[in-house]
């Protein structure tokens, strides 16, 4: 199928966003980038895991963290990777009203997340001293998960973007790609969310 | 839009040049680039000879002397080697599996542009208070103290050009995967695709190590963290691990292509298909993956205990077994042969003693126990000299002269190159060879001087002598491009005589889109088998139709200026200047702003009509 | 590992190897002359690893010389195509299972060295033998301090120690990491920023007298300008010199100049406050700068020069010329010093001596 070609529901294929040479291209590449940011969170997870004791006569991470604040947080982006499922599953079906309104909700349960972990940072850094210049364990928090950060504020912009780009043109084998691998993007962000609730703040609670 | 190279103005050309995302064209651009900084790495590499060619020498300052030292293992890495085994791939890897371009042409011409600020950005700091002196590896407590900007200026270039690299390697492995013409199967694929294939691999998987380790250190240096600060709780063995989870893969990345070469050039100029493909392959993926469990073999007197050194050195003699397949299988692809020795011929028959020396010498620093004794000295410098100069340089001198004609349509003179064979060839094993014993001798690596009496002085006179002819090689090569490049024969499509893959079979220099017709792949080395069965071209895959070709772009180049930009401002808010923070702002929004226009603006390509393509034809130019 | 190192002089090549390297290098210096347990046993492994990697070479080179030789093309051969062989089974597990088991020959003593070169339990706390000696280096910009923990004794750039007994190390750098290497008497260790490594030399006797009693000592990670200067010496005594050693350092009286220009020296050594860096009583610890307190029995000066007075003088003179970056530079004031104070400082440290 060709990119500019004017499509149907009915002539849509089931799968857009690999319907065109491009967009292979586009999804193979994005899932190997994917395989590379893993290595580079992984890089920090164990830089994390070798530092986090390493408090410097701070406070440590189990008298530290605010869990309940990091638990709606976590819900929050969970949530946020659920409706961006929604999304896909209308852009399948070429309803694209609906799945910019399912973006715009992950859009804006992002935003939550995002203006949480702000919040929990400021607290930190007041109620605590809790600087990332303080000790090596600030250092590595900070770097860890202001990484995830600023791949979600990445992730925010990047989907307004393709939101407010497309809203007038509607669906086509030319955007289509690119608002699957948005949301695969997101859905990675996902992940290592989960991975930095358990390794930092869960495990942060027990020792 | 015309497909024939028509006579362009110099302004024309260099925009063209500068927009250009056509994989063959940023393969001269890595070619020129890499050129330079290899020549730049040289001139370093001279500087260290002449130091070291007496005891107590005063030809340069000590810490003159660490800065060129860093500078020149940095630059023949990083902006020399990288670079130019990516010209290679760009200019061979899409016609070798019958592309008419990669993946993403438009990263193709960021990952140029990312590597060649990168490398700019790195070489500006000889000009703003000295470069980067801990050495290529950096390692932490001697990279936090040292004063000036030279360390921040590696940590930001390296990284821009880091970047550069990774997006080149994702766009090989997308174009090997989804580019294959018709019945180009995996097992189908030439060895030099298959070592770029394992490669960019190797790069997806190991520069975040480095982007990682970089970030921190560049943390530390800038912003006051403790990543790699004892007093603060930081612990320095976390850049040693992350350089070299990276640092080792690096290897294997610069070396594999360089086999690809090889394989190529020995199976071409002995008329026989590679001896043992499909080990060949095998070997190559072994290597690659092996490659990612023996980054501690860098580390043995770094004090991780007797249970880690002995798994990493196990593990990193394993490594040997299938690089010994490889020797072996193109000693029997010879065997039985019609060898001629052309200038390629001649390096990647020379390249498999001079490798084997560097490859055994690997495995004997594998020996944890006995790596005490030969770690950070002379030692180690004669067995990666013999590594990446008889591995990689090698390759690329072997491989730039097999495909020259393919890139610039052109021969090179063979007399002058048989010159610079034998110079490189006399002055490599007389630099590189005598320093093993150095090593041995008790000459530790990395010092500036070493004081008489201590039974150094021979070894390190004869040592430069070699480079000297290495250097006069250089300059004869550099004659040849001159001269050919004027007044050289113009080059077939199958430039050698004896080409057996799909590159062989389009004009010199392609067209612009490669091929006419998509190729039909018949086995391997499939140029061959349409000789064989008595066909000058080759089988089409398709019809003849309307070719789609995707529109040069400049935002390439300014994504990559706005993070070079951004990067001086980063620097030099550490010294409170007040034009720091705004100038990061510009740069980042030249950056991004860039990013937003090429994700904004719709770019659906052009087509060349069936018609041009016919005209073409009665133009002369074969497909 | 001495166990099967005579079987394997049953191969020549391993004779001719041994003999060929010890021609190499000095015997103060170099890895080829090993003059301690610890550099038999990785001599022996390097022994080992040559002549198997050697034997490789020669295979390979025999294969290469033939078919270079035998199958270049011919004229009148510009058409003949030679046959296409896709590869032998046979010939590829031969290349495949040789290698392996040369690889499993050198594995094994590589491993066992590995452990036995990391047996440092005679001075871990729980184990400790009492008789053990232990020595703190720490590694410090472009010089070394040695201290011997059980003896209060501190001294800098001069490590001495007893022959004929294993001595053990705990390896430390107090400001960018170095590695503390004595190649004629064992491999090195990494001094960390962060941890202590620990490890263990043996000095031959023998092999000392024929190196004329001094061991060049290393610094083998890059450490800024004046990486290549950071050398000590190491002079390992019999044991009961080596006794009589520590006892002197143990008792050293406070130093008492005995002539005029000594005492001169005294004053100059205080006017200038080198005092403030240098320590000059022997169990003195001052991480800022070598302790002085036997610098009379020296062998080198600055760890580069040979022990004269003219050198001593020129070092003092201006430190940054002979040791670029080095820490004394700018403590005090080098450039007004004058010659009669130069001379009555050179002489006062001369005589800065523990033994008679």
């Amino acid at each position: 199928m060709h990119v500019e070609e004017k499509l149907t529901a009915e002539t849509f294929p089931a799968s857009p966003e690999r319907a065109t040479l491009e967009g292979k291209n586009k999804f193979l590449g994005f899932w190997l980038f994917l395989g590379g940011e893993t290595v580079l969170f992984a890089s920090l997870f164990a830089t994390y895991l070798a530092l986090r004791d390493q408090v410097n006569g701070g406070t440590p991470a189990s008298e530290l963290f605010e869990l309940p604040i990091v638990f709606v947080a976590t819900m929050l982006l969970l949530t946020s990777s659920l409706t961006s499922v929604y999304a896909m599953y209308h852009m399948k079906n070429f309803d694209f009203k609906k799945m910019q309104i399912w973006l715009g909700v992950t859009v804006l349960l992002g935003l939550a997340f995002l203006l949480l972990e702000i919040y929990e940072f400021y607290h930190y850094v007041h109620h605590y001293d809790h600087k990332i210049t303080s000790s090596a364990f600030g250092s590595a928090f900070y770097t860890l998960v202001g990484t995830h950060g600023a791949h979600v504020t990445f992730g925010l912009f990047w989907i307004v973007t393709l939101m407010i780009r497309n809203s007038k043109r509607g669906l086509d084998l030319y955007n289509a790609p690119k608002f699957y691998i948005a949301s695969l993007y997101w859905h990675f962000i996902d992940v290592v969310w989960i991975f930095i609730f358990t390794v930092v703040y869960l495990m942060g609670m027990v020792v | 839009m015309s497909t024939l190279t028509q006579k362009k103005g110099f302004g024309a050309t260099v925009w063209d040049y500068l927009t250009t995302v056509d994989h063959k064209k940023i393969a001269i651009l890595y070619l020129i680039a890499g050129g330079f900084f290899f020549i730049l790495g040289g001139l370093e590499a001279m500087f260290i000879r002449i130091q070291l060619a007496i005891p107590d020498n005063n030809f340069i300052s000590a810490g003159f002397y660490n800065e060129i030292m860093t500078m020149h293992g940095t630059t023949m890495i990083f902006l020399a080697a990288m670079p130019l085994l990516f010209a290679l791939m760009n200019a061979v890897v899409p016609i070798q599996i019958g592309a008419r371009d990669v993946a993403f042409p438009f990263l193709n011409s960021l990952g140029f542009w990312l590597f060649f600020f990168g490398g700019i950005f790195l070489n500006l700091s000889w000009f703003l208070g000295g470069a980067p002196d801990a050495g290529w590896t950096s390692y932490a407590s001697l990279s936090l103290e040292s004063p000036g900007h030279g360390i921040d200026f590696y940590a930001l270039g390296l990284q821009i050009s880091g970047i550069g690299t990774l997006i080149g390697g994702i766009n090989f492995l997308v174009t090997i995967i989804n580019m294959r013409a018709p019945g180009m199967t995996y097992m189908r694929m030439p060895l030099f695709t298959w070592s770029t294939f394992v490669a960019s691999a190797l790069i997806l998987f190991a520069f975040p190590a480095l982007t990682v380790g970089l970030a921190l250190l560049m943390f530390d240096r800038l912003f006051g963290t403790g990543f790699f600060v004892p007093q603060m709780g930081g612990n320095t063995i976390i850049w040693e691990h992350l350089f070299w989870i990276f640092g080792h893969p690096e290897v294997y990345i610069l070396v594999l292509p360089a086999f690809g070469v090889f394989s190529e050039i020995l199976a071409t100029f002995s008329r026989k298909r590679l001896f043992g493909y499909s080990s060949m392959v095998f070997a190559t993926v072994l290597i690659g993956f092996l490659g990612f469990m023996v980054w501690a073999h860098h580390m043995f007197t770094t004090g991780l205990g007797p249970i880690a050194n002995a798994i990493f050195a196990v593990a990193t003699m394993a490594i040997a077994v299938p690089t010994g397949i490889k020797i072996f299988n193109w000693l029997l692809t010879m065997w039985g042969g019609q060898v001629r020795f052309t200038v390629p011929m001649l390096y990647a028959v020379a390249f498999i003693p001079s490798f084997t020396m560097g490859g055994v010498t690997g495995v004997m620093l594998a020996a944890a126990a006995a790596d005490y004794q030969f770690h950070d000295t002379y030692f180690v410098v004669a067995h990666f000299h013999y590594v990446i100069v008889g591995g990689v340089v090698f390759g690329l001198l072997a491989g730039v002269t097999y495909w020259w004609p393919k890139m610039f349509g052109r021969m090179l003179d063979e007399t002058l190159g048989k010159v610079t064979f034998w110079l490189f060839l006399i002055g490599f094993h007389l630099t590189f060879f005598i320093q093993h014993f150095l090593g041995l001798m008790g000459m530790p690596r990395r010092i500036f001087t070493f004081l008489p009496g201590q039974g150094f002085e021979l070894g390190n006179l004869i040592s430069t002598v070699g480079a000297f002819f290495m250097a006069i090689s250089t300059l004869v090569l550099l004659v040849n491009i001159v001269k050919t490049s004027i007044n050289g024969p113009k080059a077939e499509a199958d430039a050698w005589g004896d080409g057996r893959t799909l590159e062989w079979a389009v004009a010199s220099p392609a067209p612009e889109y490669n091929f006419k017709q998509t190729p039909l792949v018949r086995g391997l080395d499939a140029l061959w088998v349409e000789k064989m069965a008595g066909k000058k071209g080759l089988t089409p895959a398709e019809p003849l139709g309307d070719i789609h070709m995707p529109n040069g772009s400049f935002l390439p180049f300014t994504i990559s200026l706005g993070l070079f930009v951004a990067s001086i401002g980063l620097i030099y808010q550490f010294d409170d200047k007040v034009w720091a923070i705004p100038v990061i702002f510009i740069g980042f929004l030249i950056t991004f702003g860039s990013m937003f226009l090429r994700s904004v603006i719709d770019d659906h390509g052009y087509h060349i009509h069936k018609e041009e393509l016919m005209d073409d034809d009665d133009k002369g130019v074969k497909a | 590992m001495k166990k099967w190192l005579p079987n394997m002089r049953f191969f020549s090549l391993f004779g001719l190897m041994a003999l060929l390297l010890a021609g190499c290098g000095k015997p103060f210096v170099s890895t080829l002359q090993p003059a301690g347990e610890v550099a038999d046993m990785q001599y022996s492994l390097m022994l080992l690893s040559t002549s198997i990697m050697v034997l490789v070479i020669i295979v390979v080179t025999i294969l290469f010389v033939y078919v270079v030789v035998r199958f270049r093309r011919k004229a009148g051969d510009e058409n003949t195509i030679p046959k296409q062989v896709e590869g032998s089974h046979k010939l590829e597990m031969i290349w495949t299972i040789i290698p392996i088991l040369l690889l499993i020959i050198l594995a094994v003593p590589t491993v066992s060295a590995t452990f036995k070169l990391a047996d440092v339990t005679p001075m871990e706390e729980e184990t400790r033998d009492e008789n053990a000696l232990v020595i703190n280096v720490t590694a410090n910009l472009y010089w070394w301090e040695f201290e011997y923990p059980d003896h209060g004794v501190i001294t800098a750039q001069e490590l001495i120690v007893p022959t004929g007994e294993r001595v053990y190390f705990n390896l430390l750098a107090s400001d960018v990491k170095h590695s503390f290497w004595i190649p004629a008497v064992g491999g090195k260790m990494d001094t960390n920023t962060e941890n202590v490594n620990k490890f263990w030399l043996e000095f031959d006797q023998q092999a000392t007298e024929n190196a004329g009693g001094l061991f060049y000592g290393k610094c083998a990670e890059l450490c800024g300008p004046s990486h290549a200067l950071m050398d000590f010496k190491v002079k390992p005594l019999p044991k009961e010199e080596f006794d009589q050693w520590i006892s002197d350092m143990q008792n050293a009286e406070p130093f008492v100049p005995t002539s005029d220009l000594a005492a001169q020296g005294e004053q100059v050594f205080n006017q200038y406050n080198c005092i403030a860096c240098h320590a000059i009583d022997t169990g003195e610890d001052r991480p800022t700068a070598p302790n002085l307190a036997n610098f009379g029995e020296r062998s080198s000066i600055a760890g580069r020069f040979e022990f004269t007075e003219e050198n001593l003088k020129k070092w003092i003179k201006d430190p940054e010329q002979h040791k670029p970056g080095n820490k004394m530079t700018g403590t005090y004031d080098h450039e007004n010093m004058t010659e009669e104070e130069l001379d009555a400082l050179a002489e006062y440290l001369m005589n800065l001596k523990v033994q008679n």
